[in-house]
């Protein structure tokens, strides 16, 4: 399919000339974009970019089964254009951006309200008007922003009859630390650190994500040994965060076993982690061209033999998680989105893959290390908690399968490489699979080579909406659950 | 399987929460470093090497003074311990460096080259919360690394529940609040409702570079570079994030806990 696309084709990890990118008026670049949509591309970014007093908009799209992305972007213009999101749910809150950012209005589109901007005092988001369901029946839950645990802060908002919930609109826009705003000029000083915790938990495949735009900018690529190391270091993560998820997910069905030894075994991994760079979240392993810390064979060794017991106590807590009956029951046909519905508003990881969407980018867009060494996709049909569950289940044994194979396979050679400029005027795309999913970067360089626009998707962008589908008719004390079973991050959309 | 072997499987498994305090605290990783110390002593005249490769501009050193390290600020990359040519910054691999007031973060001068330590509560409100503390967490912009690791303190490895500390779900029931994040624009006014809705007394704990002095997002204008500017803060702890020992020295360090074997406690450091 991708090879008939209008739009400029691309690898991952790649860059393209911005002025050899196809440009079309507003209008007939949605209608482009709308058709590559319609032939099965997938939309990864949806942003704005300042050009001459106006603004471009500029679509990454991806054909997954092609292995290939596409770029294509308007001339630039300011006022109006026919909204995406009409036909195209997937670009819903990217239009909502776009519209908050540079004031382009998406004519038609259905729910036009601010992201994360302040509201007139500065003191809290302008969350807007909220849908309200009308009937004498029915009442209204509202839910934070601050949360009854050690959690990010959001607002939900429920529409409810009795027990069921009718409809959940999310509201978020809390945690926004201008990280866009403040690449604009850049890279500068802080802007590693920055990226290290756009989304604190995921660490490495945000570092990765920017180091390999950086990279591809420069027209190079880190040492091979580096994109190893990445690539064990970003298992390691997926391993803390899954066996994190499935001991929170058997706490919030009062399975305690299971909750207190995953909750100890994700420090665990973690651990692992702070053995090759000394901090539990990965600070300080990645940058451009290469990484800060080598992982020495005999510290690789240690390693190895600590995964093993740490891999091996994760698979005999999660067996009695599926041996339990009363687990099972409670997450089956629980918190369901159905596959239409997933592919429908863009979903990605886990969340897109329990929907049986054969969807991850180390293996539909393989960069770096993934080119060499291929880590099998966990696919479960189902849409409910118990798929999103197996999904992740399903990962931490692959996952660990691909650590116990590649580890010893680590290419000799130099860990990092002397840094080389980034290129004027060119755009560079990323995507990286974190362990909740996409990880999408996109960079565009003005004329001395500095950062003209700096785009950032996590993955939870694409996929609160699936929590708010998942509540459609459920209970709405099935909420903590729900939530768990998708476990987004705030910060990382709120950016 | 059935629940029975689910049984005699966990109870195989016995205790697995650490010693610490009574015992001997686990090592830091070897390439984590601890807390810094600071001699600005070593510095060459007019040396400014640090400077340009930290971060968040923790370190300063104005015309004809000597360099200082803010380490609220600082979210231990260890650029500047790579970079110092006269070694006057090094790591001491320690795990304590919580701090009662933010000037106790200040490193460099004469007998300032490392932290200074807090000391437990006094009278009342150590009479009040030393046996039994409750807590409201508020992240005000955090990125989940400080989250997670406060909350893995809860786990059974730590047991934050044997020292009478717990974490509550209503700013009524608690005695304070511990604060991650830089605190953005838009949690202003949630995190002035939380803190006005805990009953007086009570206690402010800053956890991380972004709740003592906006950690990587400093000088944004949608953030407050961290809890101060806005509650009064009685316990810093620095890190990016904090070491789980960390924050448990510093609750701990606060409510008086650790006095009989605060002092040596250092751990030998193996690697791994």
């Amino acid at each position: 399919m991708s090879t008939t696309t209008p739009f400029a084709l691309l690898a991952n990890a790649a860059s393209f000339p911005w002025a050899e990118i196809p440009a079309w008026p507003a209008a007939e670049f949605v209608r482009a974009t709308a058709n590559e949509l319609n032939r099965g591309a997938r939309l990864c970014a949806w942003f704005g970019v300042r050009d001459q007093g106006q603004t471009r908009l500029v679509a990454v799209l991806a054909f997954d089964s092609d292995n290939a992305l596409a770029v294509g972007r308007s001339t630039p213009f300011a006022g109006g254009y026919p909204s995406l999101t009409v036909t195209h749910p997937q670009a819903h809150l990217f239009e909502r951006e776009v519209w908050e950012q540079h004031g382009l209005v998406p004519g038609g589109h259905p729910w036009l309200k601010p992201v994360r901007r302040a509201n007139e005092n500065g003191n809290a988001p302008a969350n807007g008007e909220f849908f309200r369901v009308a009937g004498g029946e029915v009442h209204e839950v509202a839910v934070g922003p601050v949360h009854a645990g050690v959690i990010e802060p959001g607002h939900f908002r429920f529409q409810c009859a009795g027990e069921e919930v009718l409809h959940l609109e999310i509201a978020l826009g809390y945690q926004h630390r201008g990280v866009e705003e403040a690449l604009i000029g850049g890279p500068h000083r802080a802007t590693m650190s920055q990226m290290e915790t756009v989304a604190g938990d995921t660490t490495i495949a945000h570092a990765t994500a920017h180091a390999a735009v950086m990279e591809a900018l420069a027209g190079t690529e880190a040492p091979l040994r580096a994109q190893w190391l990445r690539a064990m270091a970003l298992e390691l993560e997926r391993l803390a965060n899954h066996t994190g998820d499935m001991g929170a997910l058997a706490g919030d069905v009062a399975f305690l076993p299971a909750m207190s030894a995953c909750g100890k075994i994700r420090g665990d991994f973690l651990n692992l982690t702070a053995m090759i760079c000394g901090n539990r979240f990965g600070r300080g392993l990645v940058r451009p061209f290469g990484c800060r810390h080598d992982l020495e064979p005999e510290r690789a060794a240690q390693l190895m033999m600590r995964l093993k017991t740490a891999l091996a106590d994760t698979r005999q807590a999660v067996a009695w998680f599926w041996d339990a009956a009363s687990v099972r029951t409670r997450f089956e046909n629980t918190g369901t989105v159905f596959p239409a519905q997933a592919a429908e508003i863009g979903l990605v990881g886990p969340a897109a893959r329990a929907c049986g969407i054969v969807r991850d980018v180390r293996y539909d867009h393989p960069a770096g290390w993934h080119r060499f060494g291929q880590a099998p996709v966990a696919v479960w049909p189902g849409g409910d908690i118990f798929a999103r569950a197996k999904v992740r289940s399903l990962e931490i044994q692959r996952s660990g399968e691909y650590l116990l194979e590649q580890m010893p396979l680590a290419p000799e050679g130099p860990c990092s490489l002397e840094p080389l400029p980034p290129a004027p005027d060119t755009l560079a795309v990323a995507l990286v699979e974190g362990w909740r999913g996409e990880v999408c970067h996109v960079a565009v360089t003005d004329s001395v080579g500095r950062f003209r626009r700096y785009k950032i998707i996590d993955p939870s962008f694409h996929n609160w909406m699936g929590l708010s589908l998942a509540l459609r008719g459920a209970a709405i004390s099935d909420f903590p659950i729900c939530n768990k079973s998708f476990n987004l991050s705030y910060c990382g959309f709120d950016l | 399987m059935f629940a029975i072997d689910t049984l005699i499987h966990r109870l195989k498994r016995g205790c697995q929460t650490m010693d610490y305090p009574a015992g001997p605290a686990p090592a830091l990783p070897d390439r984590h470093g601890g807390a810094l110390r600071v001699d600005a002593s070593k510095c060459a005249d007019e040396c400014r090497a640090c400077l340009p490769v930290c971060p968040t501009q923790a370190i300063s050193r104005p015309a004809g003074k000597p360099m200082q390290l803010d380490l609220g600020r600082c979210i231990f990359c260890a650029a500047c311990v790579e970079t110092c040519p006269a070694k006057a910054i090094t790591q001491t691999g320690d795990h304590r460096m919580s701090v009662l007031r933010r000037e106790d973060l200040l490193l460099g001068e004469p007998e300032h080259e490392t932290v200074r330590l807090a000391h437990a509560l006094d009278g009342k409100l150590r009479k009040l919360f030393g046996r039994s503390l409750r807590l409201r967490v508020v992240s005000a912009g955090g990125c989940a690394a400080c989250e997670a690791d406060t909350n893995v303190l809860g786990t059974i490895g730590w047991d934050l529940g044997r020292f009478g500390i717990q974490f509550v779900a209503s700013p009524r029931h608690a005695d304070g609040l511990l604060i991650t994040g830089p605190v953005t624009r838009n949690m202003e006014l949630a995190l002035k409702k939380t803190y006005d809705a805990v009953p007086a007394p009570k206690i402010v704990i800053a956890v991380g570079a972004c709740a003592i002095a906006g950690g990587p997002f400093v000088g944004h204008p949608q953030v407050h570079n961290g809890a101060g500017s806005l509650v009064p803060v009685n316990l810093f702890i620095p890190g990016c994030p904090p070491h789980p020992l960390t924050i448990l020295d510093g609750l701990l360090r606060l409510l008086g806990r650790l006095e009989k074997n605060s002092t040596g406690n250092v751990p030998v450091q193996k690697p791994g």
